[in-house]
């Protein structure tokens, strides 16, 4: 069994009002952990909630101190008539290049508006799991990833993850189901894993 | 058009001052352009440019007024974050307003307030060079500690935070520099040819450069060469500087707009 590395109890979040909760789990090193649920449930902002990015109502959050989070959100920032490369990105966040797809590596040295969303989606994606961290958080990781990209991405967290843990949130089953260790299911009031 | 004028050791000072400032906006302008915070850049000025007249006829360095002024917008700024676009055109009108009263009502700003508004660069001094030749040196290594964080600020805004990192001082330490450097830019060249150095050259850069290491060349260089040529046909045809810095970089972008279409 690997280091605890994160220990969730009762945890309610949201924003002006709880909207998600209560969540309880323990993340250990090596595993992957996946919170599956309904659009709604609040998934994303209990996944927040995890390094205090929201408001916590009730419950508690504890980690060994020093512990280095990687959160990759959902959502894209802005990136049009920013001259930002692949191989950039990936330094600002200290993310090694090699392990990279091949239909991506090829393309680091384009400007992130010149690639695909899938494209793009992979690359915040890498630069967020490969980022020097203990825990890593992935939002809806296969959002706008193709076959090939869901592929990828789960035959190397299946082979490559175990110095880190992982929470996964996605509404996809077939991911979780594929990659993921264990799995809490959050629906909407409750949660309990 | 005459250009005896450009040889004379009587521009040679104000050309350099510019000249240092025509790379240096450039720069600032990439970070404001990447933060959607482009329009400070126009508060930031209205408000040096107020407190430099304020100074003025105070009989305190406009050099001081104005950066002082700038300071207290990039606080403001920093504090109202939330606010965004509404807090600079709040402080655009105020200072623009009380600027305007200023070179109505008081003989000594009136001068002064044209040099302001048109831009006449021709009457910066040796204090503005110096204190230009600091603003690089202080900038150039600043800046260069900043870019990763204002990036990552942009790029992955949890990312500082996940890791319990407040990324705000340095964001408040990047306000800081760019109202001190659009301070001395305005009380140097003025107002708006401070604000299309600003604004324009990272403009043109954003579109042409391959990534964001060449976009902060080309901005610095198109901010430089625009400038001079801006310099030059001022002084050739007796222009005032402000008008032809700012309408020769539009002029600029329209080139390079058709010059990208076609590529």
């Amino acid at each position: 069994m690997g280091e605890v590395l994160l220990r969730v109890e009762g945890l309610v979040a949201g924003y002006a009002t709880p909207v998600a909760g209560p969540l309880a789990f323990t993340l250990r090193r090596g595993e992957i952990l996946g919170l599956a649920g309904p659009n709604g449930a609040g998934k994303s902002t209990l996944l927040k909630a995890l390094w205090g990015g929201v408001k916590v109502f009730a419950g508690q959050v504890r980690k060994p101190p020093g512990m280095r989070i990687s959160h990759q959100a959902q959502g894209f920032t802005d990136l049009r008539g920013i001259p930002l490369t692949g191989r950039e990105l990936l330094a600002l966040t200290g993310a090694p290049s090699e392990g990279l797809p091949p239909w991506l590596a090829e393309r680091l040295g384009l400007r992130l508006d010149r690639l695909s969303g899938g494209q793009l989606q992979f690359l915040r994606l890498w630069a967020c799991l490969m980022a020097p961290a203990d825990i890593v958080l992935l939002d809806e990781p296969s959002n706008n990833l193709d076959r090939a990209g869901v592929d990828y991405l789960a035959d190397w967290l299946g082979r490559a993850h175990a110095g880190q843990g992982i929470v996964i949130v996605s509404h996809d089953p077939a991911l979780i189901e594929r990659v993921c260790t264990r799995v809490v299911q959050v629906d909407a009031g409750s949660a309990q894993g | 058009m005459s250009l005896d004028l450009l040889f004379d050791p009587l521009f040679r000072l104000p050309f350099i001052t510019g000249l240092l400032l025509a790379g240096l906006l450039p720069l600032i302008g990439m970070y404001l352009r990447l933060r959607g915070e482009w329009l400070a850049a126009l508060a930031f000025a209205q408000m040096a440019s107020a407190g430099a007249l304020v100074a003025m006829v105070m009989d305190v360095p406009m050099l001081l007024g104005g950066a002082l002024a700038a300071l207290v917008a990039a606080l403001v700024k920093g504090l109202m974050a939330r606010a965004g676009a509404h807090a600079y055109a709040l402080m655009m009108l105020a200072a623009w307003g009380a600027g305007v009263l200023l070179v109505a009502n008081h003989p000594l700003a009136e001068q002064a307030g044209h040099a302001l508004f048109d831009g006449q660069l021709y009457f910066t001094g040796e204090a503005h060079l110096v204190a230009s030749v600091v603003a690089w040196g202080v900038a150039a290594p600043v800046l260069g500690w900043l870019n990763r964080s204002l990036l990552l600020a942009h790029v992955f805004p949890e990312f500082h935070r996940a890791r319990g990192l407040d990324p705000r001082p340095r964001l408040m330490v990047f306000d800081v520099l760019a109202g001190m450097v659009i301070a001395l830019a305005t009380v140097s060249i003025g107002v708006m040819a401070a604000f299309a150095l600003v604004f324009v050259p990272p403009l043109i850069a954003s579109r042409f450069a391959r990534s964001w290491r060449a976009g902060l060349a080309l901005a610095a260089l198109v901010g430089m060469l625009g400038y001079s040529a801006a310099f030059v046909l001022s002084l050739g045809f007796d222009q005032p500087f402000g008008p032809a810095c700012a309408l020769l970089l539009v002029g600029l972008v329209v080139v390079s707009s058709v010059k990208s279409d076609r590529l």
